[in-house]
């Protein structure tokens, strides 16, 4: 019976060891054929098929310039960063990918993307061409990056302008004081209206708005050598800047606490149980999907604290997007090509009217489409007033722990308990715990 | 899909060759017949079971995050540490993994235990033929026939607090005031309960229907002549007879459920709320969103060494009982 | 057989809550495939206010169904006649032979079942990315891939269901076999498993919807031609919005042939011992 059981392990050990030998050298799925590349894309448009026709033409012209052939796979969210973990643990991954430009410092850990140091920036048409801000969430400052910006985002307040008339205000607010007046003259006694929807439930929205909170505040979720420093005051006074609106204020929709995904408070304001909505520049696809019209809504930047704590800046966005990275041990050259391509003025203003993104090119921010008011707005936020999120490895977990802290935050507030500066600070505490002793 | 016709024709010519050798070699059929029936069954489990088991088990021993994910064989030796962590109920790891213990334990009990009986409930019910027995049947499979995500979605949907359709009946029986959360705070554990018996009491029913259509009718009519009622049919029949397949069905909704990770992701997505914070989940956070894979091992090693040992208990309980019995 | 009044009580009651209970979700869906989206996602009704076939008609562009749903029958299909094939020998091994390792055999089997999916997806992905750099033949990401991994997904479960079955079976049966001079192979197809029919079918069933509802190792094994249902379904819900109409009408459509095969197979699943041991 042991010498079966040794067999069985040394079986084991041989198989998968094989695999860890093997991908060493890594591989890719296309092969070393140099006429192909395979390019695993994200969600942006309103369906994956959707993502397949605006892209579709493109690799053809692609495939014409360069007789570079692409094997398209748009993958929706939910699976895309367990995919490329997955592929990058065997080796065995596509030749170009696109990632949520947060992950970009924990992916670029891995050491499995191509650095984009001078020759290859200098290949992709070279670094200069990038907007400073979107170049600022594809790594730690100061070090190489294994990843450029595609497609740019940043958030906006989006509003019903009926309401707002309804209720007698004429602008949209212009600080956060403001809002938080504005939201309570739009909120109705018996529920059937409120001043703004949240996706309280959303760990990543919750994360993104306690960094931001926390830039207007002065706080820092990492100090200088990138220790946690969650519980700090300010730290504390940002959470509660958010979740004050359903707990304090109890402005925002109850119903923000269950929401786990923005297109649940989308849904909110576009059946009008909620005036306003934080949301990104490509939300106006899901608001019009869900049938408001245009003229019914209008966006503006989201309001900042006034006047601004002590060390506090005026940020009301990170630098949201999406970034495109080259897996090593492929077809590299084809995929420097690719990566060229799509980040050329002319396809970024092509790709981004279509999925209603921000270019991330300073040319292509001069295009006339991007020139109308509201995406003027947008691309004065991403380039003016946004911050990225913490480029360190263990962003995803900021984002885990302190985004999940939150949402029970938010939780705890919808269903009748209150939320003092003591509980968040206490929650915020074990969040850092879990994140220092996770690592 | 050549491979697999060939494969079909492979099992085929194995199963025709294997009966036609015995009448020639009795003696050695029967030494090796039962080890080449158990073949195809040993490959496979060794192959996606076993072996992917034991590197798992070997990761836990792992510092495995995202710098040696590329080459993790090359990952330093963590030792105990992983191990360390979960288990330390005063450090936030293992605090919020004792939690979740807790909870998961509490959810399989009343999923299995709802399970069982409202399947035995409608497979005695479904036992005897009467109208509309074949469409009852039939009905009381579909929850179990939709795929997975079709069939928690619509719960999610149906339990949402604004437009779900709980609400709107709780409020229109005047029983509360429709405004009730159910997908966040404490209710979150009863609805995900609630949604986990619905998917699976079908199984057990199944399961059991099938049991009781072995069970030779003579008896029953025998016990009939004699006065037995139907409960008495039930308790000194049925239930004995069935012991095998409860037996074996109880432990299994209890595996499944413990482990289940297809509902609760689809019903709370990644946000799980804390009162439903399942294991299956915790684990999968601490693997995949977190990038620590060691720590996410070293916790599934904790529950397998747990479920191996309540299996074991399980087991010697149940099969003394029915050896006294 | 005499029923009393009480017991055909409490069968009428207790069964029409289980057909609410069980219903309830599938009257949902159905309203809700027929609601236009902005109704969906409005205040819940009973009865919708404006009826409409355009999300029957929408879920096939917005998704290829039609693939994912072909690509699930075959995947689960096989894996469910494999799964069967070999649990039926193995059962037969277990239940009719003692022979050594038979213990162990059996440990390990039940043990399989307790393993969290999570600890060995990431080692089974590189099992076959290695299978696959070795013979040339990808399985991740391929429908054999995923075959593979279901069939024995279920295994564990069938082989045991099958033993607790071919366990009832007279062995009376087995030995008029044999004095009709039948090997065992011969007493496996013509007694044991015609015998054993409905724990087949409930085990075929099981392995079927085993492989039919499976999400994790779905999403990171497969890729945009071998995708199944269980995972495509998701695509309904975008990074722009959620289409409850058309997830609650797809997921109608879809299990409509599950349902109707569930039907095929009743008379299978209530074909009795007796009737078995007759043919």
């Amino acid at each position: 019976m042991r010498k079966r059981i040794l067999g069985v392990v040394a079986l084991s050990a041989a198989l998968v060891a094989g695999a860890g030998g093997l991908t060493a050298c890594g591989s890719s799925d296309s092969g070393s054929d140099s006429k192909t590349i395979t390019y695993w894309a994200s969600n942006q448009g309103s369906s994956l098929q959707n993502d397949k026709d605006v892209l579709g033409p493109e690799l053809k012209k692609f495939t014409k310039q360069t007789g570079i052939k692409v094997k398209l796979q748009v993958i929706g969210w939910n699976d895309l960063l367990n995919k490329i973990t997955t592929a990058t643990t065997s080796g065995q991954g596509p030749d170009v990918v696109n990632i949520g430009n947060t992950w970009s410092a924990s992916l670029a850990a891995t050491g499995a993307f191509v650095d984009f140091d001078k020759s290859h920036m200098d290949k992709i048409g070279g670094q200069d061409k990038f907007l400073a801000t979107s170049m600022s969430s594809t790594g730690a400052a100061g070090k190489t990056t294994a990843s450029v910006p595609l497609y740019g985002l940043s958030y906006g307040l989006f509003y019903n302008k009926k309401m707002f008339a309804d209720a007698g205000i004429k602008n949209p607010p212009a600080s956060w004081q403001e809002l938080v007046t504005d939201a309570k003259k739009l909120t109705k006694p018996g529920g059937k209206q409120y001043g703004i929807t949240l996706a309280g439930a959303s760990y990543t929205e919750n994360a993104h708005f306690a960094f931001i909170f926390g830039q207007q505040q002065g706080g820092n979720f990492f100090d200088k050598s990138g220790k946690p420093t969650f519980d700090t005051p300010a730290n504390v006074k940002a959470v509660q800047q958010y979740t004050d609106l359903i707990s304090k204020d109890k402005v925002a929709t109850p119903a923000s606490a269950e929401h786990t995904t923005t297109n649940d408070a989308v849904e909110d304001f576009t059946s009008g149980k909620a005036a306003m909505l934080l949301g990104q520049n490509n939300t106006n696809t899901g608001i019009e999907a869900n049938g408001m019209k245009k003229s019914d809504y209008a966006v503006a930047p989201i309001p900042i604290l006034t006047p601004l704590p002590a060390g506090g800046k005026k940020i009301n966005s990170h630098v949201a997007g999406i970034n495109i990275a080259a897996f090593k041990g492929g077809n590299e050259t084809g995929a420097m090509k690719f990566i060229k391509f799509m980040t050329s003025a002319k396809e970024q203003v092509i790709l981004d009217k279509a999925f209603n993104a921000l270019p991330v090119t300073t040319e292509a921010a001069k295009d006339p489409a991007f020139q109308t008011p509201e995406n003027k707005m947008f691309v004065d936020v991403l380039a003016n007033t946004s911050a990225p999120m913490p480029m360190i490895t263990d962003e995803s977990q900021f984002e885990t722990t302190v985004g999940n802290a939150m949402k029970d935050l938010i939780a705890q507030a919808a269903t009748g308990k209150t939320v003092s500066a003591a509980d968040v600070k206490k929650s915020l505490d074990d969040a850092q715990q879990k994140m220092q002793s996770g690592g | 899909m050549t491979a697999t016709e060939n494969a079909v024709r492979e099992g085929r010519r194995a199963g025709k060759g294997s009966a036609k050798t015995p009448r020639r070699r009795r003696v050695a059929q029967n030494r090796w017949l039962p080890y080449l029936l158990l073949a195809p069954a040993i490959i496979f489990e060794l192959l996606v079971h076993v072996i992917p088991m034991l590197t798992g088990i070997g990761i836990s021993f792992l510092k495995l995050n995202q710098f040696f994910l590329r080459n993790w064989l090359e990952a330093p030796f963590a030792g105990l540490s992983n191990y360390h962590y979960a288990v330390d109920v005063n450090g936030s790891i293992g605090k919020a993994l004792l939690w979740s213990f807790v909870v998961t334990i509490g959810f399989t009990i009343l999923v299995v235990g709802l399970s069982w009986v409202l399947g035995m409930f409608a497979a005695v019910m479904l036992q005897r033929s009467f109208r509309g027995r074949a469409l009852l049947r039939t009905i009381f499979l579909i929850p179990y026939a939709l795929p997975v995500y079709a069939g928690v979605i619509v719960w999610k949907f149906m339990l949402s607090r604004d437009n779900g359709m709980v609400n709107h009946l709780l409020a229109q029986l005047h029983i509360t005031d429709g405004h009730t959360f159910w997908l966040i705070g404490n209710n979150a554990f009863a609805s995900i309960v609630v949604v986990a018996v619905w998917r699976l009491w079908p199984f057990a029913l199944l399961t059991l229907m099938a049991g009781m259509q072995s069970l030779p009718t003579d008896v029953y009519e025998a016990a009939a002549v004699d006065g037995a009622g139907m409960w008495q049919q039930f308790r000194k029949l049925t239930m004995p007879m069935l012991r095998g397949i409860n037996q074996v069905l109880i432990l299994v909704l209890f595996l499944w459920t413990f482990n289940d990770f297809n509902v609760p992701y689809t019903l709370f997505s990644a946000s799980i709320p804390k009162s439903a914070d399942l294991i299956s989940i915790h684990v999968y956070q601490s693997s995949f969103q977190n990038f620590n894979f060691g720590l996410g091992s070293a916790m599934s090693v904790l529950l397998l060494l747990f479920l191996l040992v309540v299996t074991g208990l399980y087991l010697l309980f149940t099969s003394r009982r029915s050896r006294r019995a | 057989m005499r029923e009393s009044t009480s017991f055909k009580v409490i069968r009428v009651v207790g069964l029409t809550l289980l057909t609410l209970f069980t219903l309830a979700p599938l009257y949902v869906m159905i309203v809700s495939g027929l609601k236009p989206l902005s109704d969906v996602q409005g205040a819940f009704s009973w009865i919708p206010s404006h009826v409409t076939v355009q999300p029957f008609v929408d879920i096939w562009h917005t998704i290829p169904l039609a693939r994912y749903f072909t690509n699930s029958v075959i995947v689960s299909l096989s894996a469910a006649a494999f799964s069967v094939l070999i649990a039926i020998f193995a059962s037969y091994a277990v239940s009719r032979w003692d022979f050594r390792g038979k213990r162990l055999f059996q440990i390990t089997v039940l043990s399989t079942q307790m393993f969290p999916g999570i600890l060995f997806l990431l080692p089974l992905y590189l099992i076959f990315v290695n299978i696959g750099q070795a013979t040339g033949f990808a399985l991740q990401g391929s429908r054999i891939g995923l075959i593979i991994t279901y069939l024995t997904f279920s295994l564990p479960f069938s082989i045991w269901m099958l033993v607790s079955y071919f366990d009832t079976i007279p062995r009376g049966l087995d030995e008029a076999a044999k004095v009709d001079g039948a090997g065992p192979m011969r007493t496996l197809w013509s007694v044991v498993v015609p015998a054993a029919k409905p724990g087949i079918v409930a085990v075929g069933i099981y392995s079927f919807m085993t492989a039919w509802g499976e999400t994790l190792f779905a999403s990171v094994m497969t890729n945009d031609s071998s995708k199944t249902l269980a995972i495509g379904l998701r695509e309904y819900s975008t990074q722009i919005s959620v289409y409850w109409n058309q997830v609650m009408a797809a997921s109608l459509v879809v299990s409509v042939p599950v349902v109707v095969g569930f039907l095929l197979l009743q008379r299978y699943l209530v074909q009795g011992l007796t009737a078995g041991a007759v043919k």
